[in-house]
Formats: structure tokens, C-alpha cells, sequence
């Protein structure tokens, strides 16, 4: 048993397409939406880690390390729209989410 | 033999616990999965050999975002009640985009050329004994500055934005006014007053 990029790629992807339905599973709560995005970028952190240690260049870390920088501003913007949103109606079903452009 | 066994026990508990993020009724139990997901992600990094970039996601995550997450679903009491409702009815929509994701992406990785011997390029720092940390602070710090300066930029917009989002002035509750305090003189806050004296002292004698 050997471990190659096949493996990561194939982790990277389950994960990617399970944060992709979860997307679309979840599409009144935003909290959930705001976690498979973060499952999303997680499997592209993976994904440029393990090129990066396939081809030996530790770029691909340095790119990942930014990912996680934008994905940590990502939610915390996100969170505070999403505060926002539930002080102004109530609930945090994002159906009538166009009323906050008014 | 031990690297292989580590890493299909990891990587088969990120999926559960992945599906556990998208499927569980609960918000908290959504998130405590996400942390899990996170660690084991961590682990998935060090047999990679990016052991900074896993304690930074364990730092970065399960010490901040996470918290982050706990605190907004603690915070806003939402009834969970009225959202599961929706869920059954997106998922045959959502399985069947996924089951097309996962198809396309899977014909895309098991693409002959990408595992051909032309792409193992191997880079310039793999002579040296640095350890990793090492290497990649020398990348941020000398290739990468600007992208690392940029980096900072986009954490200092996303606290601006998320403080101006979530501040809001209640009108009941008294502030300190700086400007105001400053711009006080003896003339405005104090003031003479000549005080007539009744006779009554007088009468006391």
C-alpha cells in the first residue's frame, strides 16, 4: 500500500462535491451554507498540498496558506451579514434575502 | 504500511464527518463536525509533510473560525424547525449535481498524462535540509512579500467590514463623547450664581 496523489485527489474531490451538495442541501440555513464553503476550501487546501508535495515545490503551501486567510476573512464577513440579517428580520431563512437591498 | 493505514483512517473520517457538516439536524453538531473535519485535515497535511500549514489550520480554525461559528449560532436563536423542512426537497436535486461533480472531476483526475513522469518537476529547495517552516518563511518573506502584505490587507478589510456590519448605536445608552469632553471650558460647565442670603441666619443671633 502506497499513498500517491491519486488518493489526495480523490479525498480532494469527495470532499469538494460533498461541500457542493451541501450548498444545495441546505439552501435556508446560511450557517450550513457558510460551512460547506469551508468544506469547499478545505478540499482545495488539500488538493494544493498534495501537489506541493508531489512536485516538491512549496509554493503550493505558501498559495494554500492564503486560502486560509481568505477563507477566515470569508466568514467573518459572511457571520456579520448574517447577523445583520436575523437583527432586521427575525430568522435566518435567506429566501427573502433581497429585501436587504432596500 | 503505517502512513497508508494513517492516512485511510483520516481521510475516511473527514468524509464522515463532512457528510455529518451537510446532514445533521443541528447547527452546533454541524459545526463540532466541521472542527473534526478540520483536525483530521490537519493530519492529512503532516503525513504530507506540510506540518506548518497543519498547525496553522488547527490554530486558524478550530481556535478561531470555529469559535466564530459557535458564537453566531449561540448568539441568534433561530427554530431549526422551519429550515429542516426545506431539506428533503432539494435532495434529489443535490445528489444528482454531486453524482455529475464527482463523475467529472473523476474522469479529470484519472487523465493518464497527469500521472506521467513529465510532471514530477523537482524544485529548487528539496536539496536543502531546512525544515519546512524554514522554507516556506523564506518564500513569504523574500518571493511572496507583496502577496503576503495583501494577505494582511484583505484580514484588515475583512475586521473593518465585519465591526462597521455588526456596530449599531443604541440610542439609551450613554457614550463617552471625546470631542465634546475636550472642547469643555470653564466658561460653559461652570457658572457664577450670586446667592441672596435670607434674613434667617440673622434671626438665629
Amino acid at each position: 500500500m502506497i499513498i500517491e496523489l491519486g488518493h489526495y485527489l480523490i479525498l480532494s474531490s469527495m470532499l469538494f462535491t460533498i461541500g457542493v451538495v451541501g450548498v444545495f442541501l441546505n439552501r435556508k440555513n446560511v450557517i450550513i451554507i457558510l460551512m460547506s464553503l469551508e468544506l469547499i476550501l478545505l478540499s482545495i487546501s488539500i488538493n494544493l498540498v498534495a501537489f506541493s508535495a508531489f512536485l516538491n515545490d512549496s509554493v503550493g503551501q505558501i498559495f494554500s496558506l492564503f486560502i486560509l486567510t481568505v477563507a477566515a476573512g470569508e466568514a467573518a464577513i459572511g457571520l456579520a451579514i448574517l447577523v445583520v440579517y436575523f437583527r432586521n428580520v427575525g430568522n435566518i431563512e435567506v429566501d427573502q434575502i433581497n429585501k436587504m437591498s432596500g | 504500511m503505517f502512513p497508508a493505514i494513517l492516512f485511510y483512517i483520516f481521510s475516511a473520517t473527514i468524509i464522515f464527518s463532512a457528510l455529518m457538516v451537510i446532514f445533521s439536524k443541528d447547527p452546533i453538531n454541524s459545526v463540532l463536525f466541521l472542527i473534526f473535519s478540520f483536525v483530521n485535515a490537519a493530519g492529512i497535511f503532516l503525513l504530507a509533510g506540510a506540518e506548518f500549514l497543519a498547525l496553522i489550520l488547527v490554530i486558524v480554525y478550530v481556535g478561531a473560525v470555529a469559535v466564530l461559528f459557535l458564537f453566531v449560532i449561540m448568539m441568534l436563536d433561530f427554530n431549526i424547525e422551519n429550515i429542516k423542512k426545506e431539506t428533503k426537497k432539494f435532495l434529489p436535486l443535490g445528489l444528482f449535481i454531486g453524482a455529475i461533480l464527482f463523475l467529472e472531476i473523476s474522469l479529470m483526475i484519472y487523465t493518464p498524462e497527469i500521472f506521467s513522469n513529465e510532471f514530477k518537476i523537482i524544485g529548487k529547495y528539496q536539496i536543502s535540509n531546512l525544515s519546512n517552516t524554514e522554507i516556506l518563511g523564506n518564500l513569504i518573506y523574500t518571493d511572496y512579500f507583496l502577496q503576503f502584505q495583501l494577505a494582511g490587507f484583505i484580514l484588515l478589510v475583512a475586521m473593518i467590514g465585519a465591526i462597521v456590519l455588526t456596530l449599531r448605536h443604541r440610542d439609551y445608552v450613554r457614550r463617552q463623547n471625546i470631542s465634546n469632553q475636550i472642547n469643555r471650558d470653564s466658561k460653559a460647565s461652570i457658572e457664577l450664581v450670586d446667592i441672596k442670603l435670607s434674613d434667617r441666619g440673622k434671626n438665629d443671633n
